[in-house]
C-alpha cells in the first residue's frame, strides 16, 4: 500500500464521521477478509493450528522496519510482545475470524517479525512423559 | 513505528501447547465445562464460512446469505510456564463436521459431554472419535431435575467400548471437571503406551 493510501485510511479512521450509528449488531464495518486483501490462505507452508503460539522475533523490536504493515499486523505483534499468544487467543482478542488471523500471522512469519511454535504434530500423540506431566498438573490445580 | 511497548529483551518461554476437545449436543454444557476449569473466561473464536462451506450449508430460505459464522468457545489452563492446555468446545451443529477435523488434528483427547435426556445427541461425537482413534471419555452432565441412570445402562445405551471410561460429572464444578480431564489424559496415556509410533514427538 502506498504511503498516501495509508495516510488517507488512517485519516479516515480518526475523523469522527457521520457513522456513529454503527454498533456491533450492524456487523463489521470492514469486511474481515478485506484486511487480508482478499487472501484466504497464508503464505506459510503449514496451516497454522489454533494452538500454535506466535512468538515475536528480535526484529519486531526494530521500529520503523516495515512500513507496509497494516494496523492489524502491528496489533498482533504488540499483543505477542507482551506475552506470546496462540492463534485462537489472537482471533478472540482481535475479534477477527481465525482464517483472517492465520493470513496476517503468515505475513508476519514471511517478514520474519514473528515465528510460530509447532504444536504436537497431527496424527501423533504427545510424548508419554508430557501426558504424565499434564495429569500431575491437572491434579495440582 | 508502533512497536514501542515491546522493549523487553528477555527471550520468551515457548510453551508446549496441547488441546482437549469438548464435544456434545447443543446446550449440553460444553462452555460451562470449559469455564469451570479455565483460568480465563471462555473466549470465542469465529470462523466465517463462505463459498467453501456452501455445499454442506442448507441455505434453503436464506439464499441471499452467503456467509455463516461458526463459533468455538475455548479456555486455557496453564499447567506450568512451559505447558499450556487449551480446551475447545466443538461447534454443536452436525453440519460443521469438517471443522472438527481441523480441531481434532493433534488433539490429545476429547470429552464427550452427554445429557441422559438426549443421549442420541452424543452419538455423532462418539462415532467421530472412535473412527479416528482419538482417546475420549464420556462425561454425563448430571443436570438438576434430570433422572439419574446407573452408569452401566448409560454405557449400554451408548454402546461404548469397554475401555472407554464413563463418568458422572457436574459441568459447573471445577473438581468434577478436573476428574473428567484427568480421565481423558489417562486414557490417552494408555493408548500412547500401547502404540510404538507415539514414543517420540
Amino acid at each position: 500500500m502506498s504511503d498516501e493510501a495509508e495516510r488517507s485510511r488512517r485519516g479516515r479512521d480518526l475523523t469522527p464521521g457521520p457513522h456513529h450509528w454503527f454498533d456491533d449488531e450492524a456487523g463489521p464495518v470492514v469486511r474481515p477478509y478485506a484486511m487480508t486483501r482478499g487472501r484466504t490462505s497464508a503464505a506459510t507452508r503449514h496451516r497454522l493450528d489454533l494452538i500454535a503460539v506466535v512468538v515475536p522475533e528480535p526484529a519486531a523490536d526494530d521500529p520503523g522496519r516495515d512500513q507496509t504493515l497494516s494496523p492489524e499486523h502491528v496489533e498482533i505483534v504488540e499483543r505477542c510482545s507482551e506475552q506470546p499468544q496462540s492463534i485462537a487467543e489472537l482471533a478472540a482478542g482481535l475479534d477477527l475470524p481465525v482464517g483472517v488471523v492465520r493470513v496476517l500471522v503468515g505475513d508476519l512469519v514471511e517478514d520474519e517479525l514473528v515465528h510460530v511454535t509447532r504444536p504436537v504434530p497431527p496424527a501423533e500423540l504427545p510424548d508419554v512423559s508430557i501426558l504424565r506431566e499434564v495429569i500431575n498438573g491437572l491434579r495440582a490445580l | 513505528m508502533a512497536f514501542g511497548r515491546s522493549s523487553r529483551k528477555k527471550p520468551f518461554v515457548e510453551p508446549v501447547t496441547l488441546k482437549i476437545l469438548v464435544a456434545g449436543g447443543f446446550g449440553v454444557g460444553k462452555t460451562t465445562l470449559v469455564g469451570a476449569v479455565s483460568e480465563i473466561r471462555p473466549l470465542r473464536t469465529e470462523e466465517i464460512l463462505s463459498e467453501v462451506g456452501r455445499p454442506v450449508d442448507d441455505l434453503h430460505g436464506v439464499e441471499s446469505k452467503t456467509t455463516t459464522t461458526v463459533a468455538m468457545d475455548f479456555g486455557r489452563i496453564t499447567l506450568r510456564e512451559d505447558l499450556v492446555l487449551y480446551l475447545f468446545g466443538t461447534p454443536g451443529q452436525d453440519r460443521f463436521w469438517f471443522l472438527w477435523d481441523e480441531l481434532a488434528q493433534g488433539a490429545l483427547g476429547a470429552v464427550v459431554l452427554a445429557d441422559t435426556r438426549r443421549l442420541e445427541d452424543s452419538f455423532a461425537a462418539i462415532d467421530y472419535f472412535e473412527r479416528r482413534g482419538i482417546p475420549f471419555t464420556v462425561a454425563v452432565n448430571c443436570f438438576e431435575g434430570a433422572q439419574r441412570f446407573p452408569a452401566e445402562s448409560v454405557r449400554g445405551a451408548l454402546d461404548l467400548d469397554p475401555e472407554v471410561e464413563l463418568l458422572m460429572c457436574d459441568a459447573r464444578d471445577r473438581e468434577s471437571v478436573k476428574n473428567v480431564l484427568v480421565a481423558v489424559v489417562q486414557h490417552a496415556l494408555v493408548l500412547a503406551d500401547r502404540s510404538p509410533a507415539a514414543v517420540t514427538t
